[in-house]
C-alpha cells in the first residue's frame, strides 16, 4: 500500500481484510491465490497468525497490521497505535460455563474458580476487576473441553455464534467486550510515514 | 576461544551463572562500536559547550522523589548501614538538576552538561527490554524557552549526524497542549484522566469512544492525530517559535510536529521531543523541556534535556552502515 508494509492476519480475518485491501487498491490476488507463501513483496504484506501482528508491527517489521481486539486486549502491554475501528470480524469475549452455575457455586464453597482460556490476561484482569478470585488456566486448543472434563469451573473465550459453546453444553454467562478488527501502526512510522498511513485512514473512514 | 553456549536451564540456583534478564554483557567487539559512537556524541557536546559529569548510580531515593514524585520510574531499592533508602536511577536528568543546586548553586547560568551513564528501569513486559541501559544525553539548564529548545533539537541531530546516521528526524510535540485544549473547551475535570490515558495507551479508537459525547469530540481526536511539518503548528501556537529558531539553525527540515505526541514522565512543562530513524521501531530517546524541576532543588531556572538510548542508536547506525 503505497510504500508501506502491511501485517495482515490469517484465520478467521483473512477474508474480510483482503477485502478491505481490495478497496484500498491493493492487489490481493496473489495473496489469495497461495495460501503457503508468508512474504508478498510487491504488494506489501506479509501474512501470519493474527496473535504476532502486534509483534511485527511494534518492531516496525511492518508498518501497519490488522488483528482482532481481543489480540490487543490480551497483549495490552504493546507499544503500537490503534488508528480505526474496522467493524468486520465481530464477536464478543465472554464468560461461559455448564449447566448448574458452576462459577457461583465455586466461588461459594470453595472461595475461588478455575478458569481456563487462551486470554490469561484478559481473563486475570476481568476476575480482578469484578473482586472473585480466578484461578487461570492457560490452554492452547479447544477451550471447550476444559469445563467437560472437570479440569476447569468454566472458560473466558471468544464466540462469534455462541454455537460451539452450545453444542458443548456451555451458555454465556458473563460478557467482557465485543472485539471487531482494528488497524494498528508502529509508533515510528506513525511519524516518519504519516501521509501514507493518514491516506489509508481517511479512505476507509471516508469507504 | 570456543563456540559454547551454555545455559542454566534445570540448574538449581546455587550454581546458576547467569546474568538477570534484561541487562547484557558487551564483549569487546561491540564494545569498540559502541565507544566509537559515544566519543563522536561526546566530541560534539564538547565542542558546543556541554561538559560531562558523572553522577552515582545510587541515590538517596528522597532524593529522586523530589525530582519526581514516582522517582522517575526509579525501581531497584536497597538500604545503607543506617537504614536509608537507597534507589538506582532510572534517569540523568534528576541527579543532574540535584548537581545544579548543590555543587552550582551559585554559578551564572545557563549550565550545559552532557553525560553517557547507565541507568535502570523495571522489565514491566518481560520481553527482552533493557533492565539496565546505557544513555547518552545532554541538559541546557537556565536557557528560556524557543531558543533552548532549538539548541536541544539542532545539538541531538548534530550528534547523531556525527555517530553515522543519516535518516534520523526529531518528533516535537507540547507536553501541555491536550491539557490546554481540555480546559479550554470546558471538558469536565473527571473526563480528563480517561482520555488522557487512551493518549498515552496510542488508543485513538478508544479516544473517539470515551468523548464520543462530548461536544467539541471531532478537534477532540483529530487534535492529537495532527503530524507533519509546519502547518501543523496553526494548531499549536506555542510551538511556532521553536519552529523559527530552528529555521535560524537550519535544522526545520530534520523535524516532525506531532499535535499527539506525549512523554511518560511527569516533569516535563513545554516542548517534547522523540528521536526516530526508520531503520529502529522503536524512538532512539526523547526529551524535553522541564522548567519546573530544578526549583525543586534550590535553583529555580528552566531547562530543556535529551537522552538517547545509545545501543539503540548503535542499531540505527550498523543499519545506516549496511545501507551505504
Amino acid at each position: 500500500v503505497s510504500g508501506l508494509t502491511v501485517a495482515v492476519p490469517r484465520g478467521a480475518l483473512f477474508g474480510g481484510t483482503l477485502d478491505l485491501l481490495d478497496t484500498l487498491g491493493v492487489d490481493t490476488a496473489e495473496v489469495r491465490s497461495n495460501d503457503r507463501k508468508l512474504l508478498f513483496a510487491d504488494a506489501g504484506i506479509v501474512t501470519m497468525r493474527p496473535s504476532d501482528v502486534p509483534t511485527y508491527v511494534e518492531h516496525g517489521s511492518a508498518d501497519v497490521g490488522i488483528t482482532g481486539k481481543d489480540v490487543l486486549l490480551e497483549q495490552s502491554h504493546r507499544n503500537v497505535y490503534e488508528l480505526v475501528d474496522l467493524g468486520y470480524g465481530r464477536c464478543r469475549m465472554v464468560v461461559a460455563a455448564g449447566d448448574g452455575d458452576p462459577i457461583g457455586s465455586a466461588l461459594r464453597r470453595l472461595g475461588r474458580v478455575r478458569i481456563a482460556t487462551k486470554y490469561p490476561r484478559v481473563a486475570a484482569r476481568h476476575f480482578a476487576d469484578t473482586g472473585r478470585q480466578a484461578e487461570i488456566v492457560e490452554v492452547k486448543g479447544s477451550v471447550e473441553l476444559a469445563p467437560l472434563t472437570g479440569l476447569v469451573d468454566g472458560i473466558v473465550d471468544l464466540t462469534a455464534t455462541g454455537r460451539t459453546l452450545e453444542e458443548n453444553g456451555l451458555r454465556v454467562v458473563e460478557e467482557i467486550g465485543v472485539c471487531t478488527a482494528r488497524l494498528i501502526a508502529n509508533p515510528v512510522a506513525h511519524k516518519l510515514k504519516a501521509a501514507e498511513i493518514d491516506r489509508i485512514v481517511e479512505r476507509i473512514r471516508s469507504g | 576461544m570456543s563456540g559454547k553456549h551454555r545455559s542454566d536451564a534445570g540448574q538449581p540456583a546455587s550454581s546458576r551463572t547467569a546474568i538477570p534478564p534484561g541487562t547484557r554483557d558487551v564483549l569487546p567487539e561491540e564494545m569498540r562500536e559502541l565507544r566509537e559512537i559515544s566519543s563522536r556524541m561526546r566530541e560534539t557536546f564538547e565542542e558546543a559547550g556541554y561538559g560531562e559529569v558523572h553522577t552515582p548510580a545510587l541515590e538517596y531515593e528522597e532524593v529522586l522523589r523530589r525530582g519526581e514524585e514516582h522517582a522517575a520510574g526509579a525501581r531497584y531499592r536497597t538500604f545503607d548501614e543506617q537504614g536509608e533508602v537507597l534507589a538506582l536511577r532510572s534517569d540523568m536528568t534528576i541527579p543532574i538538576a540535584r548537581v545544579v543546586g548543590t555543587r552550582y548553586a551559585d554559578t551564572e547560568p545557563p549550565l550545559r552538561f552532557c553525560y553517557f551513564a547507565h541507568a535502570w528501569r523495571a522489565v514491566e513486559r518481560g520481553v527482552g527490554e533493557p533492565r539496565e541501559f546505557l544513555q547518552g544525553g545532554l541538559e541546557l539548564i537556565g536557557a528560556d524557552g524557543a531558543e533552548g529548545d532549538a539548541e536541544v533539537v539542532a545539538l541531538t541531530i548534530e550528534a547523531l549526524d556525527a555517530a553515522g546516521l543519516r535518516r534520523h528526524r526529531i518528533g516535537i510535540g507540547d507536553g501541555s497542549l491536550y491539557r490546554t485544549l481540555l480546559h479550554d473547551l470546558d471538558v469536565p475535570e473527571d473526563r480528563h484522566m480517561p482520555l488522557l490515558e487512551c493518549l498515552s495507551r496510542r488508543d485513538l479508537v478508544g479516544l473517539e469512544r470515551v468523548v464520543s459525547d462530548l461536544p467539541a469530540r471531532e478537534l477532540l481526536v483529530e487534535l492529537p492525530a495532527l503530524r507533519g511539518g509546519p502547518e501543523v503548528l496553526d494548531r499549536a501556537e506555542g510551538l511556532q517559535a521553536l519552529h523559527t529558531a530552528l529555521e535560524r539553525r537550519g535544522v526545520e527540515d530534520r523535524v516532525i510536529y506531532d499535535l499527539g505526541l506525549v512523554r511518560e514522565l511527569g516533569y516535563y512543562t513545554g516542548a517534547v521531543f522523540e528521536v526516530y530513524d526508520p531503520a529502529v521501531g522503536f524512538a532512539l530517546g526523547g526529551g524535553g523541556r522541564y522548567d519546573e524541576l530544578l526549583g525543586r532543588f534550590g535553583r529555580a531556572l528552566p531547562a530543556c534535556g535529551v537522552a538517547l538510548d545509545l545501543q539503540r542508536v548503535h542499531l540505527a547506525q550498523a543499519a545506516e552502515e549496511a545501507l551505504a
